[in-house]
């Protein structure tokens, strides 16, 4: 193994990744609510503020449409702010300066400048947080045009990923699962980047392509391990990025499989897996199907506090299961 | 380090009790904001007209009425300064130093136009004369002028950044949030809203909890200051000691032009929440141009005749600028995506 790769948490790589972003180029900057002494609510800058000072690693009011508006005006004009949100949920507050400015200043104004923004979105739920802490919303930002929406599943990843972001010269939107932060996993040290728009096969098969995002990826992973037992052979790909979406690697993947099965935790309806299917079905791949195209997605309903009704709202692994199972003995 | 553009030469008046500008600008300077106010005014006129005639679609906000707000807040700026603008905007864009030529182009949808016809009226831009584009979110710009401060003050690199916004704006959350952080921040910022007591129909009176826009300014600790905004004067002297304060330093300030429009808000505009004689007063006896062209003869600045003269170049000016949007090309369908995206080699 190379010397160079640690284990890092999810959150350890990507303060990583900020800092060295930050000693790179002066013009990163890091804004967010509690993210100087705090450390951000999850403790992801954790104490780059001693290491970099309060004027690069600074606190906003709470004000999450403003704090979004001043990262756009700032990127617009010269330095590379990468945002925190402190919850995905929050851009909400924000939509007006993510989706009418920062996405479509470039175009409005004909090329004339650039955005590189870099928004930041602990996302998902699993934390006991309810309806307004725990959401998955990266369908809705991937619906514009103009926003390079990434979910990055593992620490290497996201450390390249977030490289990626505050190197590219258009607003990237990054949502970090939380349940993700403690992960560990293997991280190259010093810089490295990870491309966005380009899907990863992380387990090979022939039954079956799962593509899946963020943390359903380790789910799909998990279920793919228990299936294989079963003589089932299923291939996991980590879309990794909604906006572009890597159309070759998963229509190769399908061609190969000639069955897809979409996980993710966004709302089912109109999400990410309403946007492959669409794609596979549009796609020469769609005359190698033999089985019909299912979505694994969140529930039709806002994310709810107790416990098991929580687990309920979004895939689990014995769902995965269940109905990989069924569509590869062609039950569905 | 920006330099402001109010050069050395020395001013007309030094040592009088003139109004501001003319102690503090050279007569050059004060007779391009003549010729400047004129071009905003015939700009408007001109693309009124080409809007009625089929040349121009969509929409249009015209700011016909406000040029001694645009004119004199840009005339304290230097090019390197940056603006914000509105939908109300394509007089900031003169007075920023664009040229007619490509606004007309933008405006007919043009490649050769600030936006290569993507961006139209509402958000026409001239980077190049830092101004980063009108906007059709009421407040949209608030947070962004901010922005272009707190990069300003990082990168010390000594420019100003202007917010112009409207009446309308000073309710939106946006307001709020921007004037905060700039405060917070002290930030180089102006943020000038020019109110011309309508947000679409809905007067000021009706939607808006104090007097005055700028006596919200204590509510962020920063100066606000009440300008006649049809004096081109007044508004060039609050916006001096603004740039000054955000330049030195000091942080933010909030300017309130009190001015009015003579268009309605758009082209689907009827006109019934306002008076004819409330029109009739602002255009006959407030009226930014004829008041500053009156006091240019008065103080022996300029002849009638050289106005007579700046209104011809500023006429030909424009008919050169239709006569260039009308020649010029297209965009290609095939290019309908170019901008999403930053090319990338």
């Amino acid at each position: 193994m190379d010397t160079a790769v640690r284990e890092l948490s999810y959150s350890q790589a990507i303060q990583e990744a900020m800092a060295i972003a930050m000693e790179a180029d002066e013009r990163v900057i890091l804004m967010g609510e509690d993210i100087g002494v705090y450390g951000g609510a999850f403790q992801v800058t954790g104490d780059l503020i001693d290491r970099f000072g309060p004027d690069r690693v600074m606190d906003t009011p709470i004000s999450e449409l403003g704090g979004a508006g001043v990262a756009v005006g700032a990127a617009v004009t010269g330095l590379r702010p990468v945002f925190e949100f402190q919850f995905s949920d929050f851009a909400a507050l924000a939509m007006e300066q993510i989706v009418n400015q920062a996405a479509k200043m470039r175009y409005m104004l004909g090329g004339a400048v650039s955005v590189p923004v870099v928004m930041r979105f602990p996302a998902g739920s699993g934390t006991g947080a309810a309806a307004q802490h725990s959401q998955s919303i990266e369908a809705w930002l991937g619906h514009v045009p103009g926003l390079k929406v990434i979910q990055p599943a593992t620490p290497h990843d996201v450390k390249g990923m977030l490289l990626a972001a505050v190197a590219d010269p258009d607003p990237v939107m990054i949502f970090e699962h939380k349940l993700l932060y403690k992960m560990k996993g293997p991280v190259p040290e010093g810089y490295y980047t990870v491309p966005i728009g380009k899907a990863d096969v992380r387990r090979t098969g022939r039954d079956l392509t799962i593509v899946a995002t963020s943390i359903m990826v380790h789910k799909a992973l998990e279920a793919a391990e228990t299936l294989a037992a079963e003589g089932l052979d299923i291939e996991v790909v980590d879309l990794r990025t909604v906006r572009p979406m890597d159309r070759e690697t998963i229509i190769a993947s399908v061609k190969k499989t000639s069955k897809l099965m979409c996980v993710y935790e966004g709302v089912k309806t109109l999400g990410v897996g309403a946007e492959l299917s669409a794609m596979i079905a549009e796609s020469e791949a769609f005359d190698y199907l033999d089985a019909p195209i299912i979505r694994l997605g969140g529930s039709e309903t806002p994310i709810p506090y107790n416990p098991e009704l929580e687990k309920a709202a979004v895939p689990q692994v014995p769902g995965i299961i269940s109905a990989a199972r069924d569509l590869i003995n062609g039950v569905r | 380090m920006a330099k402001s553009t109010a050069t050395r030469a020395a001013p007309v008046s030094e040592g009088t009790n003139l109004p501001f500008i003319y102690r503090q600008y050279p007569r050059e300077k004060l007779l391009d904001a003549v010729y400047k106010m004129h071009l905003i005014r015939k700009f408007e006129e001109g693309a009124e007209e080409s809007y009625m005639r089929g040349l121009i679609h969509g929409t249009m906000h015209l700011s016909i009425g406000q040029e001694a707000s645009a004119m004199g807040i840009c005339m304290p700026l230097s090019t390197e300064d940056q603006i914000t603008s509105t939908h109300r905007g394509h007089g900031h864009c003169i007075a920023k130093g664009a040229d007619v030529k490509r606004m007309f182009a933008e405006f007919f949808g043009k490649t050769t136009g600030y936006c290569a016809g993507r961006g139209g009226s509402m958000h026409i831009a001239d980077v190049t004369t830092g101004n980063l584009g009108a906007n059709g979110i009421v407040g949209g710009g608030l947070p962004i002028a901010v922005g272009a401060a707190l990069t300003a003050k990082r990168l010390k690199t000594g420019k100003v950044a202007v917010c112009f916004f409207g009446d309308g704006a000073n309710n939106e959350g946006a307001f709020h949030e921007a004037l905060n952080m700039a405060s917070v921040w002290k930030l180089p910022v102006v943020f000038v809203c020019e109110n011309n007591k309508y947000g679409m129909s809905t007067s000021t009176e009706r939607s808006t909890a104090v007097a005055n826009i700028a006596d919200r300014a204590v509510a962020y600790s920063m100066p606000g200051v009440i300008v006649d905004g049809n004096v081109l004067s007044d508004v060039a002297e609050a916006s001096h000691n603004a740039i000054e304060r955000a330049r030195r330093g000091d942080g933010p300030s909030l300017i309130e032009c009190k001015t009015y429009r003579y268009r309605g808000h758009s082209k689907s505009d009827r006109n019934r929440y306002r008076t004819k004689d409330e029109i009739d007063d602002w255009m006959n006896n407030r009226d930014p141009i004829a008041r500053y062209e009156a006091q240019l003869v008065e103080f022996g600045i300029a002849t009638a005749e050289e106005l007579a003269a700046i209104r011809t170049s500023v006429d030909e000016e424009i008919a050169a600028g239709i006569e260039f949007a009308k020649a010029s090309p297209a965009p290609d369908v095939a290019d309908l995506a170019d901008y999403v995206y930053t090319e990338q080699a």
